[in-house]
């Protein structure tokens, strides 16, 4: 009994965050999403049922089956008090959505079709996207408040004011949850894989020194854009890339920092960290995504990353400056400006890169000057100490400063100047 | 802001660039769009594909006016100044095989 207690306690975070979004979703199918409180608040107390129940009794055979069906049971309740109100005290008002007698079943097939359903409702092109964002990492991915707050190093009532006002467009979206729809998977597929894009970017280059927060934030987006890429209606070429994409810059994950979180340059990455599971799937899906005419900037950042993942190519960097200038063409981001200059120096030295970039004048980001401080570092050490100084001034993150540091420190001993 | 056209004009209509001119083409276009003063990526216009009409009974086979010389394309610029739309100009890799670019700016009426 002792050690069964003990597994429960265990065993219960695990379950709640790897089902409690599934049946939340599940629910709010068979609701409709005007009730998703409803839902929520069905799933919480089934949770609380488990925790009261298996500290007793320990935990069943079969746990995911026992939530299944005290979630299933609660709802039946639910639906009948409901009925029972609407009936007697309302007068027999019948919604659309609400239909007690309806029955449904917690199987494969329900749960990733609902889920799936509830990645479309939750990127509402009317919600800003940090608060698409927010939703989806509440709803779909069952991170609390507190951990959301972490990952975008915000303050709590912050997120709490994102969510509310994203849960109140939510609920009164209209959103046919019941059943895809061929039109709201064309209308907002492309909002889906942004959201889920800038999901993982939030997990891959935010400055939140939580690790393992930042790994989940990118596992948890791998694993939403995968079931897009499963589901022949939303396995478009577009979503195929941003898995490829995924999966590439995943499989750096453990090269790319020290345990205190120091970044370490790609060039000095331990490449026997990378993870080659990871580079074969990203293989396999940028095969899959390049089936069609269409190519988007997942495809040229997949490109982009499928090279830096690739074993030496003697025209590895022309291959990378020529996706960027396509990348640039299609949307400018000061990091795209930076990193494609970056490429331009590898592919025609460090000189015209210097020139390159000193046209970008982008003088209040860190990186900028961290761009020209590396360039500067082999021939004017003088210039490069200055660009990092900027660098260190602009920048927020500790271990960054921690890096460029260092590098002020390799200039400053180098014999001879 | 202005927007300004930078118009691309060849005489050699036969002119097929090699791999290396076109990724200078590119690197000079990406270069501008990384300032993010590119206003519109343009397009290229075919020599061979071409007519001028001078009158509704009055058409001519290809692109030429009083000159050989054509125009091969065109891009939109945003930049403070002409003179700014001029220095990018001045690094086009178009003079290394006899070309030339007019810069004009483009007018906005107002309502």
């Amino acid at each position: 009994m002792q050690k069964e207690t003990a597994s429960s306690k265990e065993l219960l975070p695990h379950l709640f965050r790897l089902e409690y979004t599934k049946m939340t979703a599940v629910l709010c199918r068979h609701f409709g999403l005007k009730h998703i409180e409803a839902a929520e608040d069905i799933v919480s107390e089934t949770f609380l049922k488990a925790s009261e129940v298996w500290g007793i009794n320990g935990v069943p055979e079969n746990p995911t089956a026992w939530l299944y069906t005290v979630a299933k049971n609660k709802t039946k309740d639910y639906l009948k008090h409901l009925t029972v109100f609407e009936t007697r005290v309302k007068d027999a008002i019948q919604t659309d959505e609400l239909q007690a007698e309806h029955d449904f079943e917690f199987n494969h097939q329900t749960i990733s079709d609902s889920q799936l359903a509830m990645i479309f409702a939750v990127c509402n092109p009317a919600n800003a996207t940090e608060a698409q964002i927010c939703l989806a990492l509440q709803v779909l991915c069952g991170f609390s408040v507190a951990e959301i707050a972490d990952a975008f190093l915000t303050k709590t009532e912050t997120i709490k004011k994102r969510l509310f006002r994203a849960r109140t467009n939510l609920r009164n979206d209209n959103f046919q949850i019941g059943e895809l729809q061929e039109q709201a998977i064309q209308s907002r597929l492309d909002t889906v894989l942004s959201t889920l894009y800038l999901l993982f970017n939030e997990g891959y280059s935010s400055r939140s020194n939580n690790h393992l927060i930042r790994k989940d934030l990118c596992s948890e987006a791998i694993r939403l854009v995968l079931m897009l890429a499963e589901n022949p209606l939303t396995s478009t070429t577009d979503a195929n890339a941003l898995l490829a994409l995924m999966c590439f810059q995943s499989s750096r994950f453990d090269a790319r920092a020290t345990n205190d979180g120091e970044i370490i340059l790609f060039e000095e990455q331990d490449k026997t960290l990378w993870n080659q599971e990871l580079i074969d799937k990203g293989n396999y899906y940028l095969i899959n995504a390049c089936s069609g005419n269409q190519i988007s900037k997942y495809h040229l950042e997949a490109g982009i990353a499928y090279w830096h993942t690739t074993p030496t190519d003697d025209h590895q960097w022309e291959h990378i400056l020529l996706l960027y200038n396509q990348l640039i063409l299609i949307e400018y981001s000061p990091v795209t400006a930076l990193n494609r200059t970056f490429a331009f120096a590898k592919v025609y030295g460090n000189e015209q890169g210097i020139a390159e970039a000193e046209k970008l004048n982008l003088t209040q980001l860190n990186h900028y000057h961290c761009l020209l401080g590396y360039l500067y570092a082999g021939t004017n050490p003088a210039k490069a100490i200055g660009h990092y100084q900027q660098a260190i001034k602009l920048t927020k993150s500790p271990s960054e400063k921690r890096t460029l540091t260092k590098q002020i420190e390799k200039l400053t001993i180098l014999p001879g100047r | 802001m202005k927007d300004f056209v930078l118009i691309f004009r060849l005489s050699n209509p036969d002119f097929k660039p090699s791999p290396e001119q076109m990724q200078e083409r590119m690197n000079w276009l990406a270069g501008i769009a990384a300032q993010n003063k590119l206003a519109d990526k343009g397009n290229t216009l075919s020599v061979g594909n071409a007519k001028t009409v001078k009158g509704s009974n009055l058409v001519t086979d290809g692109p030429y006016t009083e000159i050989k010389e054509f125009v091969s394309g065109y891009i939109i610029v945003k930049t403070e100044t002409i003179d700014e739309a001029v220095e990018f100009a001045k690094s086009n890799p178009i003079f290394k095989i006899g070309g030339t670019i007019e810069v004009r700016e483009v007018l906005v009426h107002k309502p």
